[in-house]
């Protein structure tokens, strides 16, 4: 149970060699092992959706997929959303139509915009209210996380 | 144009949107910590078996540890001790009973795992009213009955008042339990430094201060030696404004094992483990004359507080909150009221958003409906007739209400929600059986109120004042440390906007430092509404005397006369001249060529403000329009409008989402949110996936109009408006599913109003008929 495998994950491009157990869930290890603490735990069952992160461009619960099921595969976390100092658009429409209160939950809800826009653009506002819906937030009553996602998927689609 | 009032993006969010932010379970440790609780609700510890070889602490090792006593002098308080680990006895499933300290969480969580607590069981009792029946099990010894603590006011001529109504209207509504539930749990990091012998404690906490006062007082250590950081904290809502015994294990331990030792709680012990609210009982009745404007106002409040009382605020917390601001915003000058708390097995409940106000709201605004309902008069009407509309007002009470907008605000939601069209629809889409309601709650938020305000509760501990430190730097950059400690709320940001205004340079050259009792000032943190307010406040005192303080060093620096010189755009000119010096030049002088001002002008610039203020009441009115599927009993909130009045708004776009979050707390608490106890009281709720915080999906858009009406007690003129949407929703919400319900002629009194609930009233009703 306890010995550890050898493994390598790729977090935003950069590949991290770390050894973990079996049963070490993919947040603690981006989180401890990799030191890539921008990724948040907030209930570790899968439902506040706060450990978000993409794998192979999907929207995935780190807390509820195990770090050696990520070898190999591309992980994106909200350390990578950035292209240096510039903002991606989601970080910046979070701040321009506050979308954020204590920031503990929005690494998750960012990643999962991300995720979903990328892979559906055009995706209406009814479907993206049931995505949203995915995650929790206690601080924002989602009404500006929803007009902030709105506002990146247009500067996203180059609207 | 000024800084205050404009929405300005908040200067906390470039580090949270890029994973910069640091919370308290980011940082490593050399220890770890995991609790073992007990798993029965109540009986004797006999036995704690752990593996050979584990470092495992209980009380019997915590010697000389003080429990924590939270005290109140009044109102019949019987003070209760809470032992950091549980000794002897259990009284929650839940409570800590021993720590297990290992090199990570896996192993400390995989030792937790095998340490056996055996209690041999007694009769909980999990329900006040059970616990306040003749031979209940008894708590603790110092509280007889069970009762901790019983407030009572009675105005004179009451009786007589009462005598002489032309109707009563009587409703018995309850709250049930439930939790904060902010996305971070709890956390603590103690990290002893062998250099100076001081322990520093990272945790998740809203009151940073008087964690370090209250745990170096239990562990007997000078508070000098211990400093207690909040980094960034992932919401709070009351729940981490309490002290946990846990934190107080983190700091024995890592000043036992001269190292760093840490904790972070899972979700399953927040929502068993934590600190639970609400839950009250309240039997309300209403006296009102034949114009139906009420006259007389008798309560009876009976809270469940748990297992032990909080600190700092005890669990006269609720009950007392109650008691005091039951009459609402509404004019009756005969008060009859009785609030208990009252002791049972069930995890300890202390401060959640709104304390105690939305189940008192909840209960007035569904008498005023009721009332309404009984005079045959529009739920609109009868508010009219009751709402204070004359400053300042002293309720029955006794607290004071500064000038405000209710009837204002109540005619402004009336008329953005068209009601007369809202009445149309209703009955067409009754043709169709679909059942539309429409509920309203007028409400007064007391805010930002000082330490007079918790002495009158008899507390023994008085939060209110603030104090803020404002320094101009050699570099010409400016430092306000406060005592608050915000944890989302924008602080930093908007008491930038209130220096900047002041001294004339841009927010962003501002720097607002909280959370670190060695970098702030002594302060008693964020909670009650109360920072934009009474920090605020102290900011505005200290901007100004450093206003003053470069006016002065500009005068001596520009030759010119103080009258004549304005601060604008980062520096001191003398008006309708082009002399003008930075005020990065004046700060590097004013700390490096003091010889200049002679003995004038103290160096450096550094000024403290200090405030404390008497209060501010915040107003609203909320509108919700429901949906209810009488066939599943599903509600849907179709839309939710509020007008509200928080006097000088500084960001309106802060200011705005504290109402959104609010409001969707209130939605949550009003239709999902319930903690659970089985009758042995074991909880039953332990994940998200059974205690329920709304979702997206949940919440209707919310439509905000807003007044301004400047607070005459308040320096600043804002008022509060933390809690105001928490306290509002719930009313709105259970008023609308009420009104939607009107044909079937039943009454839901009860939140949350769960699809269970409604469907058994229907039931109830079909089977009667």
């Amino acid at each position: 149970m306890n010995a550890k495998s050898g493994i390598t994950l790729t977090i935003n491009g950069r590949e991290h060699a770390i050894a973990v157990e079996p049963r070490r869930t993919l947040a603690d290890a981006i989180r401890e092992d990799c030191g890539q603490t921008g990724t948040h735990i907030g209930c570790e069952h899968g439902v506040c959706g706060a450990c978000t992160v993409l794998i192979d461009g999907e929207p995935v619960r780190s807390c509820l997929m195990f770090a050696v099921q990520a070898a190999g595969k591309e992980i994106r976390t909200v350390e990578g959303l950035a292209d240096g100092d510039k903002l991606h658009p989601m970080q910046q429409a979070f701040m321009d139509h506050h979308g954020l209160q204590c920031g503990f939950c929005t690494a998750g809800f960012l990643m999962l915009a991300v995720g979903v826009l990328e892979r559906e653009p055009n995706i209406t506002d009814e479907d993206l209210l049931d995505v949203l819906s995915s995650n929790l937030c206690r601080c924002t009553g989602y009404q500006n996380i929803i007009k902030a996602v709105r506002a990146a998927a247009k500067e996203m689609r180059g609207q | 144009m000024t800084w205050v009032g404009r929405s300005i993006r908040r200067l906390e969010d470039p580090a949270l949107v890029t994973g910069q932010g640091r919370f308290t379970a980011d940082l490593p440790a050399t220890h770890w910590v995991r609790f073992v609780r007990s798993p029965a609700a109540a009986g004797k510890i006999t036995n704690v078996d752990a593996p050979k070889g584990a470092h495992v602490i209980t009380a019997a090792d915590l010697k000389g540890v003080k429990p924590i006593l939270p005290m109140l002098y009044k109102f019949a308080y019987r003070p209760v001790a809470q032992p950091i680990l549980a000794d002897d006895v259990v009284r929650f499933v839940g409570e800590p009973v021993a720590a297990v300290v290992a090199a990570s969480e896996e192993d400390a969580e995989d030792i937790a795992d095998l340490v056996t607590v055996t209690v041999e069981e007694t009769t909980p009792v999990i329900d006040a009213r059970d616990a306040l029946k003749p031979g209940a099990p008894l708590l603790h010894t110092t509280a007889p009955g069970n009762v901790i603590l019983e407030g009572k006011i009675k105005t004179p001529d009451f009786d007589a008042v009462w005598a002489g109504a032309a109707k009563t209207v009587k409703i018995e509504a309850r709250s049930r339990r439930q939790n904060a539930t902010p996305m971070e749990a709890r956390g603590g990091h103690a990290a002893y430094d062998a250099s100076t012998g001081r322990v520093a404690l990272t945790c998740t906490t809203q009151m940073p201060h008087l964690m370090r006062t209250a745990i170096a007082d239990i562990l007997g250590m000078p508070e000098s030696d211990l400093r207690v950081i909040a980094p960034d904290v992932g919401g709070g809502f009351g729940q981490k404004m309490s002290l946990c015994a846990e934190y107080v294990v983190l700091v024995w331990l890592a000043c036992r094992l001269r190292s760093s030792v840490a904790w972070t709680e899972d979700r399953r012990e927040n929502l068993t483990a934590s600190f639970h609210s609400r839950d009250q009982t309240i039997s309300l009745e209403g006296a009102f004359d034949k114009d139906a404007k009420l006259i007389a106002l008798r309560a009876d409040v009976l809270s469940n507080v748990g297992a032990y009382s909080c600190f700092p605020t005890t669990s006269g917390v609720e009950p007392l909150m109650a008691m005091a601001e039951m009459p609402g915003p509404y004019d009756v000058r005969h008060y009859d009221c009785r609030a208990r708390g009252v002791l049972t097995n069930t995890c300890t409940m202390a401060a959640y958003r709104g304390v105690s106000r939305p189940v008192i709201t909840f209960t007035l605004e569904r008498l005023m409906d009721k009332a309404a309902s009984a005079f045959g008069i529009d739920p609109v009407d009868i508010r009219r007739r009751n709402l204070i509309d004359k400053f300042p007002y002293t309720s029955a009470a006794g607290l004071v209400f500064d000038e405000a907008s209710y009837k204002q605000t109540l005619e402004m939601a009336v008329k953005a929600v068209d009601v007369p069209g809202f009445r149309k629809r209703q009955q067409e889409a009754r043709a169709k059986g679909r059942h539309l309601g429409i509920g309203f709650a007028t409400f007064s938020e007391r805010t930002g109120y000082g330490s007079p305000a918790f002495a009158a509760r008899g507390m023994a501990i008085t939060p209110g004042w603030e104090t803020v430190i404002v320094s101009v730097d050699p570099s010409g950059f400016v430092e306000a440390r406060i005592g608050s400690s915000p944890h989302g709320q924008g602080l930093r940001t908007t008491l930038a906007q209130i220096i900047a205004d002041e001294i004339g340079v841009t927010p962003d050259m501002i720097k607002v430092v909280h959370g670190d009792t060695d970098r702030a000032p002594y302060g008693w943190g964020t909670f009650a509404s109360r920072s934009l307010v009474i920090s605020g406040g102290a900011t505005l005192i200290a901007s100004q005397k450093v206003r003053a303080k470069l006016i002065k060093i500009a005068g001596t620096m520009l030759e010119a006369a103080e009258a004549d010189i304005v601060l604008k755009d980062g520096e001191a000119r003398v008006a309708g001249t082009d002399r003008s010096v930075s005020i990065a030049s004046m700060a590097r002088e004013a700390y490096t060529q003091t010889h200049r001002f002679k003995s004038e002008i103290d160096p450096g610039i550094t000024e403290t403000g200090h405030y404390d203020p008497p209060g501010t009441f915040s107003n609203a009115c909320h509108v919700a329009i429901v949906e209810v599927d009488v066939e599943t009993g599903k509600v849907v909130v179709e839309k939710f409008l509020v007008a509200e009045d928080a006097g000088r708004i500084i960001n309106p776009m802060i200011a705005d989402g504290q109402v959104h979050g609010g409001i969707a707390q209130g939605v949550g608490n009003a239709l999902l949110e319930e903690i659970i106890y089985d009758d042995n009281g074991a909880p039953l709720t332990a994940t998200l996936a059974d205690y329920m915080p709304p979702t997206a999906r949940e919440m209707p858009p919310i439509e905000l109009h807003h007044m301004e009406t400047p607070s005459v007690n308040s320096i600043t003129k804002a008022k509060g408006l933390g809690e105001g949407g928490t306290i509002g929703a719930p009313a709105a919400v259970i008023n609308a599913i009420n009104d939607a319900l009107s044909p079937f002629g039943v009454q839901i009194d009860e939140m949350p109003a769960t699809p269970q609930r409604i469907r058994a009233a229907l039931r109830a009703k079909e089977r009667a008929a």
